[in-house]
């Protein structure tokens, strides 16, 4: 079994199973030497992967933060200084000003979870 | 039209920000000179910068602002010249820009008295970013240092030096008192005597006439022939106005400096305007932010066409130095003639306060506020709007001690409640009104509270008050996801006998939940059924260190507590933590609680640490957790000379019974042996100090940056009863408090204050003793050490690792560094 597909501009990379990440939480997967924050919210039974650097004091740390929503908005909150960002596009939601998360696209496939990176776009 | 603007300050900032709110992006050509490297920042909390706000956090809007509004912002660009005849100014790199209006928005520098000595190295002045990193770097050199200026912010620098570790600061005041411009004789001795608790010494009435040393300064040589060794010298004399431009330029200047302006701030060339501290209107610069802010309004307006005016602004002021209250508002000093004064003097708790009324006794003129100036705001405004004073006028000092004070709520419409931002009670009322209900809601619809926050009470207190006008009942609901308060959710989670976070958001919720309210159903869960808290997918709806059993630190590792009840252990369990905390590499520290902290340990090492405490004996210490912490004893009758009782078995006893207990925000308790209170019981939650016949019961008491002394609730009581009354005071607590408040904070928002409590506690007023008691019982019971269920749960500490795909590996990005043969957390980036 490969574990990683291609489709055009993008490379999607094995992640994990879909039992290892927790209801409406999230896991750091490592990938290359890089660090990505997956989240699973079962409500909508939607999948967010976003870095997992938090902007604000630049801690490796989204992947531990609180999930919830924000208007419907699905967002994460890092576990340092509660600054919120949505999981949607990856832009702060309580500070203007901060900068945005990278954001990538996750598939699965039965209970294997998929993380896609852009061929120009290295993890963050 | 196109405007220049020259000076990327706070208030050269803001008059962009207002030609933006007016104009909306349109027809308007905006070109903007900064001397600085960086675009405008809030230099009024500057002295952030030594506490670890980032240069980019104290940025007031960043780069991509500018262009995303078509403004083009130079940088690191001074302009040299402005020729007024062309209208064209030429930046110092060489760029020439014409205007059809130019704003002077220069600002001032520190003004530096001319002492023989003050280019030597290690003299400072103290105004930009680039001044605080020169500091930075010189102050590790330095032991002694000095602050020329007693002033608001020469105290300021002063306070940034003791925290820049520098140990021995002086403060040197030409005057013979501190803050000579803002408080009379008798406050500044008060304030006086605060600082030097800080560590600050403080010398009044000396003129420094040369700073000493060959390159470096090794001290000051005053007028009086005294000298003062010092490694570091800060001057905070004063500000003199940028005016060196426009004087070039031929417009008129004030004779000790100034750019001339009149009430539309136009200098006398009509088409160019000064604002912020480097104009003079009517005779005065205005040190401060808000004034600036007002010209940057009046200026903006007038170009536009619109009719406002300038005319003179408030000077009141309060000091930052936390832990230090010091306020002065209108007329701080008065004549006879002019009125009276009203003074309250507490020498034994530092607290002098000071009211002038005006002659016929109905206004308030103004008045200074040392040690205690939580009732600035409201005075401010009481005297801003000339609101008629009670008949008693006292009262408006006393009610403010009691909590009943006049807030908001009777100030006049046009009664200006955030000062930096200039927002009327009428707009804040009126954002209420137009469905903006929450304090984050009108702080982004008004801007009201964003700068200095100093209003930020007072809005809360017109927002509420509007909602009940409107006839609304006010509750404090959870957040967007629960339209409850904590107290009914407890209660219908409780009817209903909901287990986990899930369920509770199916039934009485909505969206996914959020930060806010998912650790108060996690705690409201756990103090009704006491169950394991990673169990039933609730992990995820645990505040991360509730989650991760360990308060995370920075850098992203961990620390470890384990319980040491009433702070008593045996040499054997010492030398396990030492032999674990080697083992692991962890930093050790005593902590304020009598206990051992263990710091920097790897998320996936937290689970075989904890084995290797069980094992040995220990239990989780909770200290991640909004759940009884600490019980601290003295040592007691066992030993002590004085000891009534046996403190230490009394507050292990305490400790093991509430041990795990959660609750709506943490909870601390102490045991004393006797009324010297060595324990410092009387500034917990709950404390006990023994008496001749039993035990005295205090509550409510807290430590923390607003302190409170507890309240006696029941007195010579027996073991058992004292145990008692804890049971139904924590339980009744965790039953009735809003999330994330203490027991002193609840305390002070019960109506009926402590004789309600005491009513309920001790006279069971509202019959529900009985089962109160049964609850905690009920949690004293079922408690477990959630350490050792992880411990024992292969699946749980799967959840341990930092990386799902990797469970060997660490994250790499963890970085130590050494102090004191220890480790440390590397520095935030
Ligand atoms: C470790 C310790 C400092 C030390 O090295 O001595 C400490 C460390 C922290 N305190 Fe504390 N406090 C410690 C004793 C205290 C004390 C002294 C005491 O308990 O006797 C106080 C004042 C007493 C009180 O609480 O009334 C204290 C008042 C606070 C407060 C202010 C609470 C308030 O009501 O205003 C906070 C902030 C909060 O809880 O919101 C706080 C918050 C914190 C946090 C949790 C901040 C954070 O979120 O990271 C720190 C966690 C460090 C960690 O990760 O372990 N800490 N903290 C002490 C641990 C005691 C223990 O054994 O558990
Ligand atoms: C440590 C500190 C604490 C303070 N605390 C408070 C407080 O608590 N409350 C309060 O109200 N105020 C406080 N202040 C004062 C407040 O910061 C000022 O009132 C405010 O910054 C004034 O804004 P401004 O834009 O007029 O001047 P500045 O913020 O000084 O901005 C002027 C800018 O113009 C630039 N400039 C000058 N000449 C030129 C040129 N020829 N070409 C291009 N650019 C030029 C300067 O480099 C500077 O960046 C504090 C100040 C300091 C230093
Ligand atoms: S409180 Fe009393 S018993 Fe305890 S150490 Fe102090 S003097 Fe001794
Ligand atoms: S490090 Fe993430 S919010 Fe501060």
């Amino acid at each position: 079994m490969s574990s990683t597909l291609s489709t055009t501009g993008i490379t999607w990379f094995f992640a994990c199973k879909t039992t290892d990440v927790p209801a409406n939480g999230g896991v750091c997967i490592k990938y290359k030497e890089e660090q990505i924050a997956l989240f699973y919210f079962t409500r909508s039974d939607a999948w967010y992967a976003t870095q997992n650097l938090c902007p604000h004091r630049k801690q490796m740390a989204l992947s531990r933060g609180m999930t919830g929503s924000h208007q419907g908005e699905p967002k994460v909150a890092c576990p340092f200084h509660k600054k919120t960002f949505s999981l949607a596009d990856g832009r702060c939601l309580t500070d203007e000003h901060e900068c945005s998360l990278t954001t990538y696209p996750v598939r699965t496939e039965d209970d294997r979870v998929y993380i896609g990176i852009s061929e120009n776009e290295e993890a963050y | 039209m196109k405007i220049v603007v020259i000076g990327n300050g706070m208030v050269g900032y803001k008059f962009c920000e207002k030609i933006v709110e007016k104009t909306g992006d349109t027809g308007i050509e905006l070109v903007v000179f900064g001397e600085e490297p960086r675009p405008a920042y809030d230099r009024v909390h500057l002295s952030e910068f030594f506490a670890g706000r980032s240069a980019d956090d104290l940025t007031m809007a960043p780069l991509d602002w500018y262009t995303s509004h078509n403004i083009t912002l130079h940088l690191g660009d001074p302009i040299k010249e402005i020729d007024t005849l062309h209208k064209i100014v030429h930046s110092h790199q060489g760029i020439s820009e014409s205007y059809d209006f130019l704003i002077m928005a220069t600002g001032s520098s520190a003004f530096v008295p001319s002492i023989q000595g003050v280019d030597k190295k290690g003299v400072f002045i103290y105004r930009t970013i680039e001044d605080l990193e020169l500091m930075l770097d010189f102050a590790p050199k330095a032991r002694k240092g000095t602050v020329i200026g007693g002033g608001l912010l020469g105290l300021e620098a002063a306070k940034a030096l003791l925290d820049l570790g520098v140990a021995e600061t002086h403060i040197i005041e030409f005057a013979p008192r501190l803050m000579p411009r803002q408080i009379d004789d008798k406050g500044s001795f008060i304030l006086q005597s605060k600082l030097q608790k800080l560590g600050l010494q403080i010398h009044t009435n000396k003129n420094t006439r040369e700073i000493l040393g060959a390159d470096t300064i090794t001290g000051l040589q005053f007028t009086d022939d005294t000298i003062l060794d010092t490694d570091m010298l800060v001057i905070s004399a004063g500000i003199k106005p940028r005016d060196e431009l426009a004087k070039a330029a031929g417009l008129t200047t004030g004779p000790r400096g100034g750019i001339v302006v009149n009430e539309q701030l136009q200098t006398s060339d009509p088409s160019i305007y000064a604002i912020g501290e480097c104009a003079l209107y009517n005779g005065m610069i205005y040190g401060l932010v808000a004034p600036g802010y007002e010209m940057a309004e009046t200026a903006a307006s007038h170009i536009l066409g619109q009719h406002k005016s300038f005319t003179g602004f408030d000077m009141s002021t309060k000091l930052k130095l936390i832990g230090v209250d010091v306020a002065s508002f209108g007329n701080p000093f008065i004549t006879p003639e002019e009125g009276n004064s009203i003074v309250l003097e507490d020498s034994m708790k530092g607290v002098y306060q000071r009211i002038n009324i005006s002659t016929c006794g109905q206004y308030l003129l103004g008045g200074i506020l040392i040690g205690d100036a939580d009732a600035y705001n409201m005075l401010l405004q009481t005297s801003k709007n000339k609101v008629i004073l009670p008949p008693n006028p006292i009262d408006i000092l006393l009610g403010a001690r009691n909590g009943t004070a006049s807030t908001g709520i009777n100030l006049p419409d046009d009664a200006i409640i955030c000062s930096c931002e200039s927002i009327s009670k009428l707009a804040i009322a009126q954002a209420v009104e137009g469905g903006y209900e929450t304090l984050d809601a009108v702080k982004k619809c008004t801007k009201a509270g964003t700068c200095c926050g100093g209003c930020v009470p007072m809005v809360k207190d017109i927002i509420t008050a509007t909602m009940k006008a409107q006839g609304k009942y006010i509750r404090n609901v959870v957040c967007e996801h629960f339209a409850y308060s904590r107290q009914e959710l407890l209660d219908l989670v409780k009817v209903k006998a909901l287990k986990s976070f899930d369920e509770v958001l199916d039934h009485y919720g909505h969206g996914e939940g959020c930060e806010t309210c998912k650790p108060v159903v996690s705690s409201i869960l756990a103090s009704l059924w006491n169950e394991m808290i990673l169990d039933k997918g609730n992990d995820t709806a645990q505040d991360s260190n509730d989650r991760y059993l360990a308060n995370i630190q920075k850098g992203g590792t961990y620390s470890v507590v384990p319980r040491i009840p009433g702070g008593e252990i045996t040499p054997e369990k010492l030398i396990v933590i030492g032999q674990i905390a080697h083992k692991y590499h962890l930093y050790t520290k005593i902590t304020g609680g009598q206990r051992i902290d263990m710091f920097g340990a790897h998320l996936s090492d937290l689970p075989a640490i904890w084995e290797e405490l069980i094992i040995a004996g220990f239990e989780s210490g909770h200290a991640y957790g909004k759940a009884l912490r600490t019980v601290k004893s003295c040592v007691g009758s066992t030993w002590c000379r004085f000891g009534l009782h046996d403190s230490v078995s009394f507050a292990i006893r305490i400790e093991e019974r509430y041990r795990g207990l959660r609750a709506p925000h943490k909870i601390k308790s102490a045991v004393s042996g006797c009324i010297r209170e060595c324990a410092e019981a009387q500034s917990k939650d709950f404390g006990i100090i023994a008496t001749e016949r039993g035990w005295n019961l205090y509550v409510c008491g807290n430590g923390g940056s607003k302190p409170q002394h507890a309240l006696l609730l029941g007195t010579d009581l027996d073991d058992e009863t004292c145990i008692r009354y804890i049971d139904r005071f924590l339980m009744f607590y965790i039953k009735t408090a809003d999330p994330l408040t203490r027991t002193a904070t609840w305390l002070n928002k019960l109506e009926g204050g402590i004789d309600y409590l005491r009513n309920v506690v001790l006279h069971d007023s509202l019959g529900i003793a009985e089962s109160l008691e049964a609850e905690m019982q009920l949690l004293v019971d079922s408690y477990k050490c959630e350490w050792k269920e992880v411990v024992d749960n292969p699946q749980l500490r799967k959840r341990f690792n930092h990386f799902v795909n990797a469970p060997e590996e660490k994250d790499p990005t963890v970085k130590f560094e050494t102090m004191r043969s220890q480790k440390k957390a590397a520095e935030w980036k």
